[in-house]
């Protein structure tokens, strides 16, 4: 059994990081609360906006444009969204295997990274990180995701990207979080006809456009690609704020159960040592 | 009292205005627009403007950077990238965004992004509009 000292000495450090993950949970449930608050103010722009968008595509028919059909380059751009800092159990892992296992080559991947801990791993596995702005998501604003949107833009029409994917996480609740890869461009034309079914015929039959559609779509998808990446961008926040309470909330009740474990060992030892001490005194008596 | 349609303002990080209206002025990309109710159905991408809404004789101004709008007949939706109420806008700020990029058009080098420049200057000048 150990000693006195050592039970004592290792419980006081499990004490000390129990006190810390305690705090940052109850930080997180802080940024938690902001965070939510901001996207959910946020949802019913990015509602719109995608009802919008459908309606209009699946209305526009078979028009030419270079949004709607794949690029010539092989290559497959992805937002990455991760967070700056760690400790947020698998939220970032999660996201980094899901850009290493979703079957594109790595040699194919062009990556835009936001979230220093989701770059770092990418980039020590080998792949190609074009663009990296991990500040935005200390605080994203939405000016931020039009900077990206214009770059994304920029090398799709340069044909150095043939797709834009976006890799973040959903927030579903406080304790459901989705890790999701969602194709950006080019705008997948039959899924948009497949939602444009449901919405009844009458809303939208008559909807014309100004200027022309083919103007109008040059206009509309980077508003559309932009409103996405923001909306990414304060879910991935809320997710992860939520993700780093779960893991601090179990951080510490792990160390309450082995602060627990600890008094009851160290009372042992405390007692062993106690008898001990006694037989000796008694044994000492007896023999004078 | 005129027949009212419904109003939605939505910006990326609120709803900015919801509630009824009977006429609607702004600027879209083809030039200065008034909407009744039963209006035909139209997409129309905005100008940075200064959106009026008119409720019987009430007039609310609000300045809407940029975004587009769905109008149907009895309701208007619109998706702006960002708006501002007067009373929310920052004229010492606009004036120098304004004179910045003003400055920038006029003596700009070979690295001027034009657009970006124009685009800053059409928002600063909205600002200041909605403020008057």
């Amino acid at each position: 059994m150990a000693s006195m000292r050592e039970i004592k000495r290792r419980r006081s450090s499990v004490q000390s990081t129990q006190q810390i993950t305690k705090a940052m949970k109850l930080i997180s449930t802080v940024k938690l609360q902001k965070a939510r608050t901001n996207a959910e103010n946020s949802k019913p722009y990015f509602g719109c906006m995608y009802d919008t968008v459908t309606s209009m595509l699946a209305k526009a028919g078979n028009i030419e444009h270079p949004y709607l059909k794949a690029g010539d380059s092989k290559k497959v751009g992805i937002v990455v969204v991760t967070s700056n800092r760690g400790l947020a159990g698998g939220y970032n892992s999660n996201i980094v295997k899901l850009v290493t296992g979703n079957g594109i080559a790595k040699e194919d991947i062009r990556l835009y990274t936001v979230g220093r801990k989701g770059t770092d791993a990418l980039s020590r596995k080998g792949y190609e990180v074009a663009a990296d702005c991990s500040d935005v998501i200390e605080a994203p604003v939405y000016a931020d995701a039009q900077a990206l949107t214009k770059q994304l833009l920029t090398d799709f029409s340069n044909g150095e990207i043939g797709e834009i994917y976006v890799a973040y996480t959903y927030f579903k609740n406080t304790v459901v979080h989705v890790p999701t890869l969602t194709k950006l461009l080019p705008v997948d034309m039959d899924a948009v006809k497949e939602e444009a079914k449901e919405v009844p015929a009458g809303a939208q039959a008559l909807m014309s456009f100004e200027p022309a559609e083919e103007e109008a779509i040059g206009l509309l998808v980077p508003k559309y690609v932009a409103s996405i990446l923001y909306g990414a961008f304060v879910e991935a926040v809320a997710s992860e704020n939520g993700a780093r309470m779960q893991a601090m909330d179990s951080a510490t009740k792990n160390a309450e159960e082995i602060i627990n474990d600890l008094a009851l060992k160290y009372n042992r030892a405390r007692q062993g040592a106690i008898t001990q001490e006694l037989t000796e005194i008694i044994a000492g008596a007896e023999a004078l | 009292m005129a027949d009212v349609f419904e109003l939605k303002i939505i910006s990326p990080d609120e709803m900015f205005y919801e509630g009824e209206a009977t006429f609607l002025e702004f600027t879209s990309v083809e030039g200065g627009m008034g909407v009744y109710k039963n209006h035909i159905p139209l997409t129309t991408i905005l100008e940075p403007c200064v959106m009026k809404v008119h409720n019987g004789t009430e007039i609310k101004k609000a300045a809407v950077l940029g975004g587009f709008l769905e109008i149907l007949q009895d309701k208007i939706t619109v998706l702006a990238e960002d708006a501002q109420w007067p009373e929310e806008i920052d004229v010492d700020r606009a004036q120098e965004a304004k004179k910045r990029a003003e400055e920038r058009l006029s003596n700009g080098g070979p690295n001027m992004d034009v657009r970006r420049a124009q685009a800053a200057l059409k928002r600063a000048i909205t600002r200041i509009n909605a403020a008057k």
